[in-house]
């Protein structure tokens, strides 16, 4: 374990002393829980409506894939129009985007990425490498299959997809969205534990608590 | 090159040289000789700039190749300086007093190929893999494809093609064999 995730006591600049023990002080234990859907069906139409057309990605560019989302930004192809908007931080956003192949490393902070997302969160994999592999299918160091490790909504084939695919790709997620199909998050609930053991099974040095939003 | 290989020839004994180009060399060297030849080469010579430090694993004559690699920037002259080592418990004496950037290199080398640079700062602390266990994975003997198939979940559906011969068959299907 990490030397700064060890229970400690730590002396204040006033001079006082306490015990700091940061899985269980900075971390939640508890497991994810699954969300019904609200009591009418109108109802949950309207808000799956609503979270279709204000898609927030996480600024999280895992591999070479991102560099297809900067132009999405720009004027040119104009992701905007479309409500998306990238957003800074993992607690505004809505949608992780695994753009390319993940390393083992990276992988462990797409994890704490997704986990700290408010559900419902949305998962797109973009470009072959998430799907099967790609180019890296034989690397040391990079999964193969993106959709053990965290609840998939969508893939996006292509080495790299092109910005129209990816704004192809995000109609539809938005129609996948308001069909209520893209319940990854109550997936990811449901199956914790077959996540967390496939994930564990990759991270070797696993120095985080099991659940870390 | 060869004025420069004979200056050098004049204080150490040198191996072979292989001219790559009319601007860049490289000079085979025994370990004892490197330090001797760097100092010369960057505070007589004028090449300051260590452009990089890697290795090469020859598993067939069982050594690792290091090769220093320096440049003279007002000259826009290269050289490579390729000292061998046993692939046994390998070890190297560190030039971070030298180049301090050559102690990052030192690091990348120690985690993926397992050369030890005792003395070089934080050489021992991991690099870019997070707790690796296996042998280095730069390393020849290392079975990426099969520590990646025992370790990653596969997908079925993946089918790889010659693309010669599969080209052939789509383009010409008539021609045959």
């Amino acid at each position: 374990m990490k030397e700064e995730l060890e229970k400690r006591v730590v002396k204040g600049p006033d001079g006082f002393e306490f015990e700091v023990e940061p899985l269980q002080d900075y971390y939640c234990a508890e497991a994810p829980k699954a969300h019904l859907p609200v009591y009418s069906k109108i109802v949950e139409g309207l808000f799956n409506w609503a979270r279709s057309e204000s898609i927030w990605i996480l600024g999280f560019g895992t591999g070479c894939g991102a560099i297809e989302m900067r132009p999405l930004m720009t004027p040119r192809f104009d992701a905007y129009r479309f409500g998306i908007q990238w957003r800074p931080t993992p607690r505004q956003a809505n949608l992780l985007m695994i753009s390319g192949y993940l390393s083992v490393k990276t992988l462990k902070r797409a994890i704490r990425a997704y986990e700290q997302m408010q559900s419902p969160k949305y998962v797109v994999g973009l470009g072959s490498c998430t799907i099967n592999g790609g180019m890296y299918w034989d690397s040391y160091n990079t999964i193969k299959k993106l959709d053990d490790y965290m609840p998939v909504d969508l893939f996006i084939a292509g080495c790299m997809p092109r910005p129209e695919a990816l704004l192809a790709g995000f109609n539809d997620l938005k129609k996948i969205i308001k069909a209520g199909k893209a319940e990854g998050a109550n997936k990811y609930a449901e199956n914790f534990d077959w996540y967390k053991a496939n994930q564990k099974s990759v991270i070797k040095d696993w120095d985080m608590p099991d659940y870390n939003w | 090159m060869h004025k420069l290989y004979e200056n050098l020839g004049k204080i150490i004994p040198l191996g072979e040289m292989t001219l790559q180009r009319a601007n860049l060399a490289f000079i085979t060297l025994d370990r004892r000789y490197l330090r001797s030849a760097l100092h010369h080469l960057r505070d007589v010579e004028g090449y300051s700039h260590l452009v990089l430090l890697t290795a090469v694993d020859w598993i067939e004559e069982d050594v690792f190749q290091l090769t220093y690699l320096l440049s003279n920037r007002t000259a826009d002259v290269d050289v490579g300086l390729r000292v061998m080592l046993p692939r046994e418990n390998a070890s190297m004496d560190s030039i971070h007093d030298i180049w301090p950037t050559a102690a990052t290199y030192q690091r990348e080398l120690r985690e993926m190929f397992g050369i030890d640079f005792p003395g070089s700062p934080r050489v021992n602390e991991e690099f870019i893999l997070e707790g690796w266990q296996e042998i280095p994975p730069y390393r020849r003997d290392f079975d990426t494809k099969k520590y990646s198939e025992e370790n990653f979940a596969h997908r079925e559906g993946r089918v790889t093609k010659d693309p010669a011969s599969h080209m052939k068959e789509l383009l010409y299907p008539d021609r045959g064999q």
